[in-house]
């Protein structure tokens, strides 16, 4: 469905395409009001995360006046066991999360866009539902389902007792990546495929040397999103979550819910570094176009 | 073309059954399953019998849930109404700045985006509680005027008194507009993005100001935009769980809150059923909405 398009698109077309400059009245960047308003959203939007960050080298446990330089609160953090495991689940489950995200969400894409099926409104709407159902209501749905229909074996070893919430997180996962991949596949000549098909090449030739090249921007951006979206899930987690499978944000919130220290804000600290490395590598891959091919 | 499936049935099957049968098995049954709930009794601790009940459904619309499911339509309007007047200029200043400064703003939007919901909401509890930054920076304006005011012979202002900004619904409502603030600004953008500027200019030409153009050229123009950032932050806003948990008070539960303790403390699964789908026929409700402004937009224009 459209809801998730614009924001597909505007991840897509990152960096814009270049325009001519139009100088002028047009120009609202350059305008005192609107930078002010910029301005203030800037800060709005930053300004707890950077004390946050700033905070958590604060040598005091009460955390609001700046006490001097310390490092303690990190190796607290990575000392405390149950923290960095949680640090590690989420880690896991976002990579398991992203690889099979990506290849059903491209199946799903390269289905939608190139086949005309009975029944294939009901599918997009089908596929556009996980976008669109509010997260408690997955969550709940999720829990009731592993509890009651599919009980995911107790006691597995690790990752493998990861698997309800990964499962979970790739059901909420892939229709992302789908979106973002469709849109990318909206862009493809169809006829270099029946060139290829023409000269030869089988149906999983063609599939795999013409329009998985095509796809891959997009496939890049599916996974980033779909490798933040199971990074960042809370609610759906947490219904999943049993007593010896937590993950960071779950850990986190009960930490929180005993009192806040700057243990949080070190291990949150070191999430937002983590995040931020993989965006601008994520961003960075996207924007190598690959070679060879026509925009 | 599209290609009907009967041309490559082999290469369809192997392409539209994984993702078919993982939406089913890991999403459409769950769903189907909350859904019988929601018409089922607890019959025992963990026993519950699907006897087609409505009472669910009909406990659902007590004047206390009502009241809820009220409270958090106006606490989401609210919440989209304030990111549409922050968003607007934001997107605005977004779409017509140079090619650099553009790439750089989108990306200092979208970096929060990116950045966990449960950190963001923790970074701000710091900022509002009481002994929070906004109420230290309140505090040194506030001594700094009873100092001048001594100054200048008049009487000092007397104690300062911190101000509650966190666990009440001005809260709540803070910390939702922080959360979606990018989910609105984003689909304005690239609908102001890929606006005809000649529009603006013709308008600018002819003598209408800043502010009429964009009300009667850049608003019309942009509304597809605009109906779908409203969408797209009113519906999380809805469904809210961890903002109104963490910021808010007791009087601040929004109806995730409600079906969260169905499920978990009241273990009353049916009834969080039914309350589960109440909300997402709320949100199903909205995207038809949205969907018949849209149409509705598109035979004007």
């Amino acid at each position: 469905m459209s809801e998730a398009l614009p924001v597909a698109e505007a991840i897509l077309t990152d960096p814009p395409p270049l325009k001519k400059e139009k100088p002028g009245p047009l120009e609202y960047m350059r305008q005192w009001p609107l930078r002010i308003i910029v301005g203030l959203t800037l800060l709005f939007l930053y300004l707890p995360l950077i004390t946050l960050m700033v905070f958590s080298f604060n040598n005091s446990r009460r955390n609001i006046v700046w006490q001097g330089f310390t490092l303690d609160y990190y190796e607290k953090a990575f000392n405390n066991a149950s923290l960095a495991q949680a640090f590690i689940n989420s880690l896991t489950i976002a990579f398991l999360c992203t690889i099979v995200s990506v290849i059903l969400g491209a199946l799903a894409a390269v289905m939608l866009w190139r086949f005309r099926f009975p029944g294939k409104t009901a599918i997009e709407g089908g596929m556009a539902l996980p976008i669109v159902v509010p997260e408690i209501c997955m969550g709940v749905a999720m829990l009731v389902f592993f509890a009651r229909v599919m009980p995911w074996p107790i006691g597995l070893p690790w990752p493998l007792n990861l698997g309800a919430i990964t499962i979970a997180h790739i059901s909420f996962a892939f229709p992302f990546v789908a979106t973002v991949v469709r849109a990318r596949l909206s862009s493809f000549n169809r006829e270099l495929e029946e060139a290829a098909k023409d000269l030869g090449a089988s149906e999983w030739r063609t599939f795999w040397d013409v329009l998985v090249p095509h796809m891959q921007p997009g496939l890049i951006a599916g996974a980033l999103l779909a490798f933040t979206l199971s990074l960042d899930d809370f609610v759906i987690t947490f219904f999943t979550a049993g007593p010896d499978t937590i993950t960071f944000p779950v850990k986190v919130y009960s930490m929180l819910r005993f009192s806040v220290t700057p243990e949080v804000n070190a291990a949150s600290t070191v999430l937002i570094v983590v995040t931020v490395i993989l965006t601008a590598v994520g961003l960075q891959m996207q924007n190598k176009e690959p070679k060879g091919e026509k925009a | 073309m599209e290609q009907t499936w009967k041309q490559a049935k082999a290469a369809f099957a192997a392409i539209a059954v994984p993702p078919i049968g993982w939406l089913l098995l890991f999403f459409l049954i769950p769903l189907a399953v909350i859904w019988a709930y929601s018409f089922g009794e607890n019959t025992g601790p963990i026993t519950i019998d699907f006897t087609g009940t409505f009472a669910n459904y009909a406990r659902a619309l007590e004047p206390l849930y009502l009241e809820i499911f009220w409270k958090s339509i106006i606490v989401a309007a609210l919440t989209t109404l304030l990111c549409l007047v922050i968003g607007f200029p934001v997107a605005l200043a977004i779409a017509f700045a140079s090619p650099k400064t553009k790439a750089w703003l989108l990306l200092l939007i979208m970096l929060p985006f990116w950045t966990n919901l449960l950190i963001r909401t923790f970074a701000l509890i710091a900022v509002l509680r009481e002994n929070g930054y906004v109420n230290f920076a309140l505090e040194w304006l506030w001594n700094n005027a009873s100092g001048l005011m001594t100054l200048v012979g008049l009487q000092p202002l007397g104690e300062f008194e911190p101000l509650t900004l966190l666990y009440n619904n001005t809260a709540v409502v803070i910390g939702l507009v922080y959360v979606h603030l990018p989910f609105m600004v984003l689909p304005l953008y690239s609908a102001l993005d890929r606006m005809d500027r000649s529009l603006m200019e013709a308008s600018l030409d002819l003598g209408a100001g800043h502010l009429r153009t964009i009300w009667a050229v850049v608003v019309p123009l942009a509304a597809p935009g605009i109906a779908s950032g409203i969408l797209i932050t009113f519906i999380p806003a809805l469904g809210a769980y961890l903002t109104p948990d963490l910021l808010g008070g007791t009087d601040s539960q929004m109806i995730a809150n409600v079906i969260e303790r169905q499920f978990k403390r009241a273990n009353d699964w049916p009834f969080g059923a039914a309350l589960s789908f109440l909300l997402m026929y709320l949100t199903f409700i909205a995207i038809a909405v949205q969907a018949l402004v849209q149409k509705r937009a598109e035979r004007r224009g």
